[in-house]
């Protein structure tokens, strides 16, 4: 059973049931299934109901927006003026932040009510939530098998149906992998159109937050609310955000969707490419333009993406340090123990993994090779974009190369587990949108199609995938749980 | 490519982490790996290209210059572990 | 004397005279309760972003024009990465390869010694910007040392001499000189005790006629001009006396000790440190017009050189005096005005600017702007001068009892009954007084001791408690004595 957004608002608007109702609808499935699956790390219901309450208010004063009363779950990486704010990390155990992020700030303005705050990789850091200090988080189509990563929680809580909608960040995936290996819709808009003040920072100039829900409409939704220039993020554009519902009903006939050549080939799982096959056979009914095209330089995604993304989080992390805020060593004897015990009893594996990368390929001797060579070969990524942009209005591939795998498969293997996100760093590292629809099962589990659309173009995608919705029924699969 | 464990435990200082004697080899390994994976960069020729640092070549704005942020000492310090007289206390620095 | 040459340079950071900080809206004011102005972004909370202010840039280019340097069209902002508890983010943001002014260069004229009158021209390398640190308190607890981060963000402007400065007396010099100009631009108010205006001494010496420059080492907490020489000469000392008994001086950072009269080594933050040098991701690169730059040149004040051509060419000062007047823009500011009341009486202004008044300010350790006496009191005194109403010599009297705050020159003249006596009659009546009661003396002089005359203008001055007109007496006592 699959409650969108746009049903709950319709229900409130006909008064058909309150925000509190269903609020505490969706507090007590929580209650009864978080043990198991392990999304939440945070439950706020005092704070919930209130909220909830509020809109109520507001809804019946007429004052209402269209996301008032509307319950959604935030990914614990969004700092929350006076709710705890972990990261996933023993490092913020104790953080109780004290000011909002920009993107919660403007929910709370659209009326929405939080309900909790969900798992994550530790500081975004991970591909399948089996990095959080809170454990690892279970995929509610099968839980031996892991949601994806780093927003492995807030996609968990979507679709084990604990929340209609929540929010993630994308560094190198981290919203659309979940999203494709949890059977639901998210999306990372183009960089710059959500402000990340307030999101607890691991790559700077990778990362965007966004939304997941069960469909395209209720992302769209969704993204308005989150998006538009914020004079306290200085890499926030400074662009007019339209209306991203607006274009959802547009035909698609003629639409180009290009095909890369290099995201079909090997690595790539033979089951999943045929449900992405049946995808794109789907577009052609819908009239769209199927073309082949090429990104020649997307193999350098993933040595670039793990120079560039450490490097940054290594000097993003350095503020941990103790002395203002998070977890402290006991008793330190000086500075130097303060620091090093400080940090390496907070810091989980990975994050220092990554911090060591990191601060290798910015330190002295090694500058040139590593990072300024990883920002020149970015570009060139870029530039195969742009070139295939030219020919094409979107484009189309899987979204990852296989189903979720196993709790614990690839936890001794980095590399491979780097993998997994071979299809989607390439637009983090050039800035574009994209996003993961449910496109259909493989043994079982859900496969995700990615839309890749060029600069400042979520109307685009966001389109395609309405349309591609309206036409199949994948999104609105639930898994076999209560 | 493999590293030593003198630049293990260079970077480790240099980042403020505490590498145990138990861990050493198993971070030389695991981060010579990764390393490996960065060779594939250098069969291209970068020379002519400006390196990226943003997705947009876009350029910073400026704000004007008034006081816009008021007194949060009690609500910044609350947070703190170790706080008296208003200051922020770690161990002993000696210059 | 050893055949060494000693090289200078200088690294200067002035704290830029804005409101509110580099990067964030918190107050620059000084002297405020621990902590009261460390916004969330100056403490380097996690979630928080740098934006920068306008004014900072403004300054700098200032700054950059007034030294005839190329201004950085397109800067950029680096992090500089070390952990220290002063530094909340665990990087300083500051500008390495492309700073936002370039090369430049300031003539310096000595004042002391055989190269006084001569002028020598200094290079800056660039001059950069960066946030300040915060202070750490090492007196305020037995074990622990105690951060307040009110300082932290501050905006600096850092100013890096070419090593062009030969001796201690040129490195104050160009000190006193980029004081004088940072004052004049009004981009930093220059308060040394306060630290908005800090030396940096390197400090080498090397064989006369070598080429090659020596070891240099880094000298910090020097907070007057005086103790900058004083640190100077006893670093080159220290270098000399080391390499001439056969050791090495070692790169390194020596604090200078203003009590003992040496520097010592710091056990040191920096111990051959790997800054990891990265361009900030989260700032983009500053764009700088030619407009701008433009508008920014038109806007500047008449600059201490400018001024000081001015005052040899228009009014006919002497090199020396000119350099002392223009040396401050208050004490310029101060002859101006009193030349626009009384252009006539210039060259008694310059006298008594740089005599008296230079003396009594001394003397009190206040400064010019904080003067007893304004500009248009000492006018209306030297007015009286010129106009015979007072002796200089009673002016000296009028002056101190201006001082210390009796009224205006034509007050204490009128009150205290100092007008000069040049009624002739009243004078010959004097003279003809001393001339009955000495007559001893009138014979002396009658039989040929000039010298005498003396004797009897002392007596005159006595009897008319100074204030017989000076040239009268002797004039008319001359007649009378034939």
């Amino acid at each position: 059973m699959t409650t969108t957004i746009k049903q709950l608002q319709q229900g409130l608007a006909e008064k058909q049931f309150s925000s509190v109702e269903i609020t505490q609808d969706y507090l007590n499935k929580i209650n009864r299934q978080n043990a198991e699956i392990n999304c939440f790390i945070s439950v706020t219901d005092e704070l919930a109901l209130q909220q909830a309450a509020d809109a109520d208010t507001a809804l019946a004063n007429g004052k209402g927006t269209v996301l008032t009363g509307i319950p959604i779950a935030h990914k614990d990486i969004f700092c929350t003026d006076g709710v705890k704010t972990s990261c996933g990390s023993k490092m913020l155990d104790n953080f109780i932040a004290p000011y909002n992020a920009t993107v919660i700030e403007k929910f709370y303005q659209s009326g929405t009510v939080m309900l909790g705050k969900t798992n994550l990789d530790e500081f975004a850091m991970g591909s399948s939530n089996e990095n959080s200090f809170y454990g690892s988080v279970g995929n509610p189509w099968d839980i031996s098998r892991v949601p994806g990563g780093s927003s492995g929680g807030s996609a968990a809580a979507v679709a084990a149906r604990l929340a209609p909608g929540a929010t993630g960040t994308d560094t190198g995936g981290s919203i659309r992998q979940p999203a494709a290996l949890c059977g639901i819709t998210g999306i990372k808009p183009t960089y710059g159109r959500v402000s990340r003040y307030g999101i607890v920072a691991f790559g700077s100039s990778l990362e965007q937050a966004g939304p997941f829900a069960h469909t395209a409409e209720d992302c769209a939704l969704l993204l308005q609310s989150m998006s538009g220039f914020d004079p306290r993020d200085s890499t926030s554009v400074n662009q007019a955000v339209p209306d991203f519902s607006v274009d959802l009903n547009n035909d698609i006939t003629g639409l180009k969707i290009g095909l890369p050549k290099e995201f079909f080939a090997d690595g790539l799982d033979a089951d999943v490419a045929k449900v992405i096959d049946s995808a794109i056979a789907e577009f052609r009914k819908l009239g769209a333009e199927i073309v082949d095209i090429s990104l020649p330089n997307m193999g350098l995604s993933i040595p670039v993406y793990y120079v560039v993304a450490p490097a940054e989080c290594s000097s993003n992390l350095s503020r941990m340090d103790g002395v203002r805020f998070g977890h402290q060593c006991e008793n330190p004897v000086d500075l130097e123990d303060l620091y090093k015990r400080s940090r390496s009893e907070g810091f989980g594996d990975e994050v220092k993994r990554r911090i060591m990368i990191g601060t290798y390929a910015l330190s002295a001797g090694y500058y040139d090779a590593y990072y300024l060579k990883a920002q020149q070969l970015r570009r060139l990524i870029k530039q195969d974009y742009v070139k295939a942009f030219e020919q094409v209005d979107v484009i189309l591939c899987p979204t990852t190369p296989e189903i979720a795998f196993k709790r614990g498969e690839k936890t001794d293997d980095p590399i491979n587990m780097y993998l997994q996100d071979i299809y989607t760093l390439s637009l983090n590292l050039a800035g574009l949108p994209g996003m993961s629809i449910p496109a259909g099962f493989s043994q079982a589990m859900p496969v995700g199609l990615q839309l890749i659309g060029n600069y400042f173009e979520e109307s685009r995608i966001l389109n395609a995938a309405h349309q591609f919705q309206q036409a199949t029924d994948w999104h609105l699969q639930a898994p076999g749980m209560k | 490519m493999t590293l030593k464990t003198e630049e293990v435990l260079n970077i480790a200082h240099l980042a403020r982490l505490q590498i145990n004697d138990s861990e050493v080899e198993q971070y030389t390994n695991e981060l010579s790996k990764i390393l490996s994976v960065f060779e594939q960069m250098k069969t291209h020729d970068t020379s002519d290209i400006l390196p990226m640092a943003h997705p947009m070549d876009a350029t910073q704005r400026l704000r004007p210059d008034v006081v816009s942020e008021t007194n949060q000492r009690e609500k910044f310090q609350t947070i703190a572990p170790d706080v008296e007289h208003h200051l922020y206390r770690v161990p002993k620095v000696i210059e | 004397m050893s055949s060494w040459e000693t090289v200078i340079g200088l690294e200067i950071h002035a704290q830029l005279a804005t409101s509110s900080k580099i990067f964030s809206g918190a107050s620059t004011a000084y002297g405020a309760e621990p902590n009261t102005q460390a916004c969330a972004v100056d403490l380097g909370l996690p979630g928080v972003l740098p934006v920068l202010n306008t004014e900072v840039v403004n300054m700098a280019i200032k700054f950059g024009v007034a030294i005839g340097a190329e201004i950085g069209k397109r800067s950029v902002f680096d992090r500089k990465n070390y952990f220290y508890p002063d530094l909340p983010k665990g990087y300083q943001i500051s500008q390495l390869n492309l700073p936002i002014v370039g090369v430049g260069r300031i003539n310096i004229s000595l004042q002391e010694g055989p190269e006084t009158g001569q002028s020598k021209t200094i290079g800056i390398t660039r001059a950069h910007l960066e946030e300040d640190a915060g202070k750490s308190l090492h007196e305020e607890f037995a074990r622990h040392t105690g951060i307040d981060l009110n300082r932290a963000g501050t905006p600096l402007l850092e100013i890096v001499s070419d090593p062009d400065m030969r001796s201690a007396k040129e490195a104050v010099a160009y000190a006193r000189k980029i004081h004088s100009l940072v004052r004049y631009l009004e981009i930093c108010d220059g308060n040394m005790q306060e630290g908005s205006f800090r030396c940096d001494a390197n400090v080498s010496v090397r064989p006369m006629g070598q080429a090659e420059l020596g070891t240099r080492a880094e000298l910090k907490n020097i907070n007057s001009f005086r103790f900058l020489e004083r640190a100077i000469n006893y670093e080159v000392e220290r270098q000399i006396d080391l390499i001439e008994d056969g050791g090495r001086v070692v790169q390194e950072t020596r604090l200078y000790d203003s009590d003992k009269h040496e520097t010592r080594s710091m056990r040191s933050k920096e111990e051959a440190n790997d800054y990891r040098y990265f361009p900030d991701p989260d700032l983009l690169p500053v764009i700088v017009t030619d407009e701008h730059i433009e508008a920014i040149r038109k806007s500047l004040p008449e600059l201490p050189e400018e001024k000081c051509q001015r005052y040899i060419n228009e009014l006919g000062l002497s090199d020396y005096n000119a350099e002392l007047l223009t040396s401050s823009r208050e004490i310029a500011d101060y002859f101006e005005i009193a030349l626009t009341l009384a252009p006539e009486l210039s060259k008694l202004l310059v006298n008594w600017i740089l005599g008296d008044l230079s003396g009594a300010l001394n003397r009190s350790d206040v400064d010019i702007q904080s003067s007893p006496i304004s500009a248009d009191m000492l006018v209306n005194l030297l007015q009286r001068i010129a106009d015979n109403t007072i002796s200089g010599k009673i002016a000296k009297e009028v002056f101190e009892a201006m001082w210390q705050g009796e009224g205006s020159a034509d007050s204490v003249i009128e009150s205290r009954g100092l007008k000069q006596i040049t009624d002739s009659s009243a004078i010959e009546g004097l003279i003809d007084e001393v001339i009955a009661a000495n007559p001893n003396q009138v014979a002396e002089f009658q039989a040929g001791k000039e010298k005498m005359l003396g004797f009897f203008v002392g007596q005159i001055m006595k009897q008319s408690k100074g204030k017989a007109n000076p040239a009268q007496v002797n004039q008319l006592l001359r007649a009378k004595l034939k």
